[in-house]
């Protein structure tokens, strides 16, 4: 078995995959030059609508056929009610075998999607992360094919390197008008930024705007244009307003993981590159969101703004933008309403495409400028690799997102993570699934102290910069060893040969794979 | 020593474990383990279970153990508790604790 450059063992070939397996921090290049788009030439008379009765007639307009490729975004998270109902529309129609590649699969309930996995609506799937009940049912062997699991960056370069070519895109949106303008800004349902589906509107062969709101036309503001659109559908609902807005976000009262949060902005405070116009990405997690707002005292205390924030937008980065700590947002989504709203209110935060924001093949990204990252993992190994999919019991916990992207973008990534999580050691000697190599880890912040990774671009700068500090640096190896004294020595997961799921790195090569769980 | 009539110690709360006991008159130990960390740590529950109530000269008992991932140390001190109560006397510092 060929093994790849984090230490992993892979088979040659999973079924019909062809694995090239990661090769270290420089991508290759692209092996072929020319993007792949199955979007057709159309020619449409003048006058008319596109709006077409039921989700029924434009998925027999679309040509959707068995074996064909969907794809849907997540921007609606688990307030979607869209990829339900177009799923239960294509099962009424008998169409089999498709491949179902959304930008994330969101944990939808009633139907489930594990229901259209069972009855063969769906044989394939493609996405950031699955989780909940298809998550569970995946990692125990559901599927006859692996899920292919893409970072924000890679699913992006996939498609347009004809590796996922989308047959059909169903595109949720708050507002459309009859032509296919559409936008997630504005009705009764926003959810703000659809970067997501800018990349599927360009590239699938037919493109579906579906919304429960029909504005007179034309729909301003736009993010997916009429020249890209074939059909619109009116449905009476396409999501649930408030779960929409529930997306990862919380706001933490966890004493550790404020600890967490705050030693993180401590951490950005001390580096060099903490001045005017720096840049940053702290993300939506509950320390996330804990560490934007002890980073904005900070930054108040200094007299320093930062030039610009990226990735999902939240209420709270709004709030320090709105204190005029920052100048622009740049966000391929909008983690609740405020978030939702913002782009419309203010010309300085900006609704961007995903693949802008993060993939690497697009001649360079946004994230590429960014000063500081702060990532969240389930587990962190002796290499710093993180794990951000699945929890040490074997269970599918989460998606890749933009982590690894973001890891390797920014000057300074930072992941932050507790060393123990109930009786669950987080700082261990191999992680459960490789998710972002360790290379492009600079420091791992913990509540024991803070361990700065010697392998990472930027090693001496930060320890020079944290050696003026009275910070606490540790070793990774005394963090193991700390939380392995709490809770004892975990017995393996045990594992079957079959792979479940493929873990693509941001440039289309194998990082790890996920097995199917030995029960 | 003999478990007077069943006891309860700890929560269903994260991190904590619950540890129902039962009398079991002649009938050896019966422990059922049910944990969210069984996979990984399943083994080392029971062995702590067996431990402490060795340490109390428990021969009879049925256990139920419900883990929602607590530590060592708290399984031991929820062990203890429930057995404590089971047998109506307070806990020895000196004695099954040390």
């Amino acid at each position: 078995m060929p093994v790849n450059a984090v230490g992993r063992e892979l088979p040659e070939r999973i079924g019909n995959y062809i694995v090239k397996p990661y090769q270290g921090i420089n991508a290759p290049e692209p092996t072929s030059k020319k993007v792949v788009s199955n979007r057709v030439l159309t020619l449409r008379p003048a006058g008319g609508s596109k709006v077409i009765g039921t989700l029924e007639e434009a998925i027999e307009a679309s040509g959707l056929q068995d074996g064909m490729t969907i794809s849907f975004h997540h921007s609606f998270r688990e307030g979607d009610l869209i990829v339900g109902q177009v799923l239960t529309a294509i099962r009424n129609l008998g169409i089999k075998d498709l491949r179902f590649a959304p930008s994330a699969v969101v944990n939808i309930k009633n139907p489930s999607i594990v229901d259209f996995v069972r009855d063969g609506t769906i044989t394939r799937i493609e996405a950031s992360g699955i989780r909940g009940e298809l998550g569970d049912a995946v990692i125990n062997g559901l599927m006859d094919e692996p899920v292919i699991l893409r970072t924000h960056g890679a699913r992006p370069r996939a498609i347009e390197a004809g590796e996922l070519e989308i047959d059909v895109a169903f595109i949720g949106a708050s507002a459309a008008d009859e032509y296919g303008n559409a936008t997630g800004q504005i009705g009764p349902n926003a959810c703000g930024a659809l970067g997501y589906s800018f990349i599927d509107a360009t590239s699938a062969g037919k493109v579906v705007v579906i919304t429960d709101y029909l504005v007179n036309y034309p729909c301003v503001p736009a993010s997916i244009s009429q020249q890209y659109v074939d059909y619109v559908v009116v449905v009476e609902q396409i999501g649930i307003p408030e779960k929409i807005g529930a997306g990862a976000t919380r706001m933490t009262r966890n004493p550790r993981d404020l600890m967490i949060a705050k030693r993180i902005a401590d951490v950005i405070a001390a580096s060099r590159l903490f001045e005017n116009d720096f840049s940053f990405q702290t993300g939506a997690g509950s320390i996330s969101i804990a560490c934007t707002n002890y980073l904005a005292e900070r930054m108040e205390e200094r007299g320093i703004k930062a030039r610009f924030a990226l990735g999902g937008i939240t209420a709270n980065i709004v709030e320090i933008f709105n204190k005029g700590l920052v100048k622009v947002l740049e966000g391929s989504q909008s983690f609740d309403a405020v978030a939702a709203r913002a782009i419309v209110e203010h010309p300085n935060i900006v609704e961007i495409d995903n693949a802008v924001y993060s993939n690497i093949y697009g001649k360079g990204c946004m994230l590429d400028k960014l000063n500081f990252g702060v990532l969240t993992a389930l587990e962190v190994d002796v290499d710093f690799n993180l794990n951000i999919l699945t929890g040490s019991s074997g269970e599918m916990m989460g998606g890749l997102g933009g982590g690894p992207d973001v890891a390797a973008g920014s000057d300074i990534s930072i992941a932050a993570l507790p060393i123990v999580r109930g009786r669950t050691p987080s700082v261990v000697n191999k992680v459960f699934t490789i998710c972002t190599p360790g290379e492009t880890v600079a420091m791992v912040v913990t509540e024991a102290g803070i361990a700065l990774n010697p392998r990472h671009k930027h090693y001496e700068m930060l320890r020079d910069d944290m050696g003026k500090t009275d910070l606490k640096i540790v070793s990774i190896e005394s963090l193991r060893q700390l939380a392995e004294s709490f809770t004892g020595k975990p017995k393996q997961i045990e594992c079957t040969d079959k792979v479940v799921c493929i873990v693509e790195y941001r440039d289309g090569t194998v990082i790890d794979v996920i097995r199917q769980i030995k029960r | 020593m003999q478990l007077k009539h069943p006891a309860v110690a700890g929560t269903l709360e994260s991190s904590d474990v619950q540890v129902t006991i039962h009398p079991n008159n002649g009938m050896g130990l019966d422990i059922r383990i049910e944990s969210i960390v069984k996979a990984q740590f399943g083994d080392a529950i029971l062995e702590t279970v067996r431990e402490v109530l060795a340490a109390f000269g428990v021969t009879d008992a049925s256990v139920q153990i419900n883990d929602k991932g607590a530590l060592d140390w708290v399984i031991r001190a929820r062990m203890q508790a429930a057995i404590c109560r089971g047998v109506e006397r307070s806990f020895d510092w000196e004695g099954e604790g040390v």
